[in-house]
């Protein structure tokens, strides 16, 4: 029988506890701390490789989309979601509105020295349900710890990898004069929370952000046969911003019907009181999808079937313009244009 | 939505539209001043020009606050945050005016400099109740709507035996402003700008009620209509001014009677004449020194005027030579005829002030009109 005798391992003390730079120094800490905490939550085979890499599987005929997103949000935990959820739903965003199956994500975070553990467990936790919801498993990973004051918490980068079917193109380069543009939901709701949160407005009716996964919604409107040319999730910058992108690369003009916008009702009462155009506010759950004028009914049954497109709405169509812009019909009955955010609305948002 | 939706009526808009239509005399030109950005803002959000006949034209004003802010007093508040090593609070629209030196404050900010966007002065008071170890200035911008709660900050300060609170106070007054417009050599000499009638400020005018502005309608018999910020308030207004005109009238009429009585807010009047007293003479970017036209903080509250405290000295500062801002705010130039206006000066790049506030007459035209000019 050995002598040498087995160390007792004191479990992280996660109610109390705090991140220390050990923590993200390469030894036993960070062992530990991956082992008892992202490991526990997030465990997949793949994750469980335990090698400096994960090894996946060919994902099959098609094309490979890979995105990547920082998440600095400011407050970590906000209504209707935190950096965890949000930091999922972010990137299997970007990747689903490319026309792909998201298939896996990694996640690197960079935590400040003194985070509590309980908070970080909560964001954890809160990504594997978002991840588990979503079908698509956290892979790989990394921490990195850095002094107090340094960072602010916790910020977490994800990058993810889909599969686009043969044949299938979308982009932002595709929009074509005629096209209908659509939206799958109200506007504004993800910024407003934040926003309301931080300032600690506390409105009555509470402001909820829309964060969400919208893989399901994509597959859905892609499955009606409808023709669609772009799809895009209009996050900083909001609607508006989204849509200057998608003009500009597409080398088109866009026309919208300011009455037929969804706006929650709190979040425009809310825009109103501080003086913002929802328009530019964020949104983490929502997607801009252009399509063919002759399939748009068929589109908006589709998304209007799904849950997260209960609220979606025709709000404009594309046309000729060499300048590039996006108007609007006022519900006065004037145009205006709807220009690009300039400067910056509100900082810190995903 | 109760309370927004009323006044954002399309279909009312159309009728208001008709009847200036109706009313506008054919052989007739009408030009009316929108004195505040508000105003302007709300005109080019909603496209309201584009409801009016051809002979309605609405000139903007100067009643922006940013706008008429001179550089001389950004380069003031940029050297307490660089020099004297101050947290500065301000109102958002203030962090990107361009000042000397190619800085703003947010350029300030990302030197390292301690900026803070705040909603309310006493967000201000309370930084500084928090932070005893640093001096916070509050940099206090805008017209009478905004100098109450800057004179309940500085006496709550003092109440609360503040040490480490001071405000840079740069308070203007709108009939001086008013007045400079009209007494303009453009205005009344040349002639070259047409002013028939003033749609006249609407939160300003719940503070110092529409007494004030009886002056200008006997003096320079040009009618005022003081107006909400709602797009039909400004319709209803401009189909008032129309009246007034086609009658040879030049009064005072109340259109934003549900928030403005003659005599205005007696109680915030009181507040601001006990902490502030007018300065002999301001300088306002556009229209230059005019006296009586701003405030300063009263010796009894010395101890709280940055001015005092860090032995400021105002150095006038003149605007970038091509920056037509001046004429712009003097409504003696649309923002479009500015040789600048779209290429070097846009709202991410702004050269002059006007294109820096969503309330700017560049920025507004810029943001939602610039299609026009194509």
């Amino acid at each position: 029988m050995s002598d040498i005798r087995k160390a007792y391992v004191r479990p992280l003390d996660i109610k109390h506890g705090r991140v220390d730079m050990a923590h993200g120094a390469g030894g036993r800490a960070m062992a530990q701390l991956i082992e008892e905490l992202f490991a526990k939550y997030l465990g997949n085979e793949y994750l469980a490789q335990g090698d400096d890499g994960a090894l996946l599987p060919p994902p099959g005929e098609g094309r490979l989309v890979m995105a990547t997103d920082a998440h600095v949000v400011s407050p970590l935990f906000f209504p209707g979601g935190d950096i965890g959820s949000l930091s999922v739903h972010g990137t299997i965003n970007d990747v689903a509105v490319m026309g792909a199956k998201p298939l896996y994500l990694s996640a690197a975070f960079i935590v400040e020295e003194g985070f509590k553990l309980a908070d970080l467990a909560r964001i954890v936790q809160s990504m594997a349900a978002a991840s588990l919801a979503a079908g698509v498993p956290v892979v790989t990973g990394d921490t990195k710890v850095v002094e107090r004051g340094k960072g602010d918490g916790v910020f977490i980068t994800t990058t993810g990898i889909g599969l686009v079917a043969p044949g299938r193109e979308l982009s932002g380069r595709c929009a074509r004069p005629g096209d209908a543009i659509l939206v799958s939901g109200t506007l504004g709701d993800h910024g407003m929370a934040i926003m309301a949160e931080r300032e600690s407005l506390g409105f009555e009716s509470p402001i909820v952000s829309d964060t969400a996964a919208l893989h399901g919604l994509i597959e859905a409107m892609q499955d009606s046969g409808a023709e669609i040319h772009v799809l895009r999730d209009p996050t900083r910058g909001g609607l508006a911003t989204t849509l200057n992108e998608i003009a500009r690369q597409s080398g088109v003009g866009m026309m919208l019907e300011e009455k037929c916008l969804p706006v929650n009702r709190a979040v425009s009462a809310a825009c109103e009181f501080l003086g913002l155009d929802p328009l530019y506010v964020a949104n983490e759950g929502k997607l801009v999808a252009i399509c063919a004028e002759r399939d748009a009914g068929k589109l908006l049954a589709a998304m209007c079937a799904h849950p997260l497109g209960e609220a979606a709405a025709i709000i404009g169509r594309v046309h000729q313009d060499e300048h590039h812009f996006v108007q609007m019909s006022t519900i006065f009955g004037g145009k205006r244009i709807v220009d690009w955010l300039s400067g910056e609305q509100l900082p810190r948002i995903c | 939505m109760k309370y927004i939706d009323e006044f954002r009526d399309g279909e009312l808009a159309r009728g208001l539209a008709q009847a200036i239509h109706r009313e506008a005399d054919p052989a007739r030109s009408y030009h009316f001043m929108e004195f505040c950005g508000g105003h302007t803002h709300a005109i080019s959000r909603y496209g309201v020009s584009d409801l009016l006949p051809v002979n309605v034209r609405m000139v903007h004003g100067p009643g922006c606050p940013v706008c008429v802010l001179p550089i001389g007093r950004i380069d003031q508040a940029i050297g307490l945050v660089l020099e004297q090593g101050v947290t500065l609070c301000t109102y958002g629209d203030c962090l990107r005016v361009p000042a000397s030196d190619g800085l703003s404050l947010l350029r300030a900010k990302a030197r390292g400099g301690d900026v803070r966007m705040v909603y309310s002065s006493a967000d201000a008071v309370t930084l500084a109740q928090k932070n005893p170890d640093k001096q916070v200035v509050f940099f206090a911008i805008g017209f009478e709507t905004t100098t109450p709660p800057t004179a309940v900050a500085i006496r709550q300060a003092a109440a609360l035996g503040l040490k480490n609170f001071s405000v840079l106070c740069c308070h203007v007054l709108t009939p001086p402003a008013i007045t400079s417009i009209l007494e303009s050599p453009e205005v009344r000499q040349w002639g070259t700008v047409q002013i028939d009638g003033f749609i006249g400020p609407a939160h300003v005018s719940t503070i110092i009620g529409s007494r004030p502005y009886e002056f200008f309608a006997e003096k320079y018999r040009k009618p005022v209509v003081i107006a909400g910020f709602e797009p039909l308030d400004v319709m209803q207004a401009i189909r008032m001014l129309v009246r007034q005109v086609n009658e040879n009238r030049g009064e005072v009429e109340n259109e934003f009677s549900r928030a403005v009585s003659r005599d205005g807010n007696k109680k915030a009047q009181q507040l601001v004449a006990d902490v502030f007293a007018m300065r002999e003479s301001f300088e306002w970017r556009g229209l230059g020194e005019l006296p009586d036209s701003a405030l300063r903080i009263k010796s009894q509250f010395t101890e709280f005027d940055a001015e005092t405290r860090y032995s400021l000295d105002y150095r006038s500062v003149p605007d970038h030579p091509a920056c037509e801002c001046g004429a712009v705010l003097r409504g003696v130039k649309r923002p479009q005829e500015c040789k600048i206006f779209g290429t070097v000066c846009t709202p991410e790049n702004p050269v002059g002030s006007c294109m820096v506030s969503s309330e700017g007459a560049c920025a507004a035209h810029y943001t939602y009109g610039r299609y026009k000019d194509v």
